[in-house]
């Protein structure tokens, strides 16, 4: 993982060996940030895993935080999509 | 029911068009839409998320999510298909192999067999090291020799009297364990997961000998370390008629769609048809064929609602993949999170 940017507020990570799975899903918790004014991925070349995720922030935050955040909120869906797909499971095989 | 206001519209449905599919991509991010409140709420989305499973027969598994983005679905289905790791043959050591079939197809061939063995009780195997250990690496033995039948009758043609072991299958490729794996699975039972693939085909006097590594991989690397046969989603299909029909355009609609999908009442003496059940639909567009029928109906997807359907190679069920699956990720956000912690931005 490696930044660069002119200042804080608008930084492009690199984040090596990923590809769009993780990229389009962190775009979209990204994005989903009132903070954020500009957000997105993309590819630099198909034969080498690494994407170029670039924020965009709107007034004075460090571009970090949304990255964090949209990292944090990611997780905390993931959890919770995991618990209800377990407990719907345990339903479907309790009532079978 | 009455087709949504246009911004609900466009939010909500992926409308197929005669020409052309619309309101494709997500739009509901904030700022977009005044009066919405888009920003990412967790208690919302906890409260509208449900996942329902419809179906579980042996090694597939059908089920709906709804309430959640595209974007996540799709990063399921991809960890799905290539990195939930699996064991699988990867190094062939031949000591004879006088049969037909070559040594690198044959090599190939007992790399697609899925091996019944769950990955994670094995690491990964360190990247450079030739021998492998038994934390990391599975040994089975194929040994077979083909021989003609003494006892087959004069004048028959019949292969299977003639020969005996003139067919490999994969039931005849034993587990043999490597240093304390007797200990560390003392009631494991290590075998491919289908006994009836056919290997190779011998006649009398060829045989085959080889030892097997299997190492634990991901899709990402072979596709033989996929663990799904294959796993999908489509979005739920959502079917407005816009004026009633009757009568023979009832019946002719009935016939645009898949068997099911609208069913005719009988209200009053007249044949009016009725949206029964917009799951079944895969689709097709007939209506748009026929002219008379085309303004009567809108053909859209609700776009939060996901129906997937995952079917295993038999390595492990398919409810383990999905969690498997969603663990993953979260240790991919994981593994970012640590980095940025660790290293200072400058």
């Amino acid at each position: 993982i490696q930044a660069d940017g002119t200042d804080g507020n608008c930084v492009t990570f690199v984040l090596h060996d990923e590809d769009h799975t993780l990229g389009n899903s962190l775009r979209y918790m990204v994005m989903k940030n009132p903070d954020v004014e500009f957000c997105g991925y993309c590819i630099t070349h198909p034969s080498e895993s690494k994407i170029n995720f670039r924020i965009q922030t709107r007034g004075a935050l460090p571009a970090v935080e949304p990255f964090r955040k949209g990292l944090n909120d990611l997780m905390a869906v993931c959890q919770h999509v995991l618990s209800t797909f377990e407990r719907s499971m345990k339903e479907y095989r309790a009532q079978r | 029911m009455a087709a949504l206001r246009g911004a609900d519209e466009m939010r909500d449905r992926v409308v197929l068009g005669e020409f052309g599919v619309r309101n494709v991509h997500t739009t509901d991010f904030p700022g977009n839409y005044p009066g919405y409140d888009d920003a990412w709420d967790q208690r919302r989305f906890e409260e509208t998320f449900r996942v329902d499973v419809i179906r579980e027969e042996g090694d597939s598994l059908e089920f709906d999510m709804v309430g959640i983005d595209a974007a996540i679905a799709n990063a399921f289905r991809r960890i799905l298909l290539a990195e939930v790791p699996t064991m699988a043959v990867e190094k062939v050591f031949v000591y004879n192999n006088t049969s037909i079939v070559q040594d690198e197809i044959l090599a190939h061939r007992l790399g697609l067999i899925p091996i019944r063995a769950d990955p994670r009780l094995f690491e990964y195997r360190n990247p450079g090291d030739q021998e492998g250990t038994e934390i990391d690496t599975l040994q089975f033995q194929l040994k077979i020799k083909c021989s003609r039948n003494p006892q087959a009758a004069k004048e028959s043609s019949d292969p299977d009297e003639l020969y005996c072991n003139h067919k490999v299958y994969s039931k005849h490729m034993t587990w043999v364990p490597l240093g304390n794996q007797t200990d560390l699975f003392p009631d494991a039972d290590f075998r491919p997961v289908h006994d009836d693939i056919l290997i190779a085909l011998l006649r009398p006097g060829q045989e085959i000998d080889v030892l097997m590594h299997c190492v634990k991989g991901i899709g990402k690397d072979h596709a033989k370390f996929s663990p799904v046969a294959t796993a999908s989603y489509r979005l739920l299909p959502d079917i407005t008629l816009l004026k009633p029909v009757e009568d023979e355009a009832a019946e002719a609609l009935q016939k645009c769609f898949s068997p099911g999908v609208i069913e005719i009442q009988n209200i009053k003496g007249k044949k009016v048809a009725r949206v029964a059940n917009a799951r079944l639909d895969t689709f097709s567009r007939e209506v748009f064929r026929h002219e008379g029928l085309k303004n009567l109906v809108r053909l859209a997807r609700v776009r939060n609602h996901y129906i997937f359907s995952v079917e295993s190679t038999g390595i492990l069920p398919p409810d383990v993949l999905v969690s498997e699956a969603i663990k993953i990720l979260m240790g991919k956000c994981q593994r970012f999170l640590s980095e940025l912690d660790s290293v200072p931005m400058e």
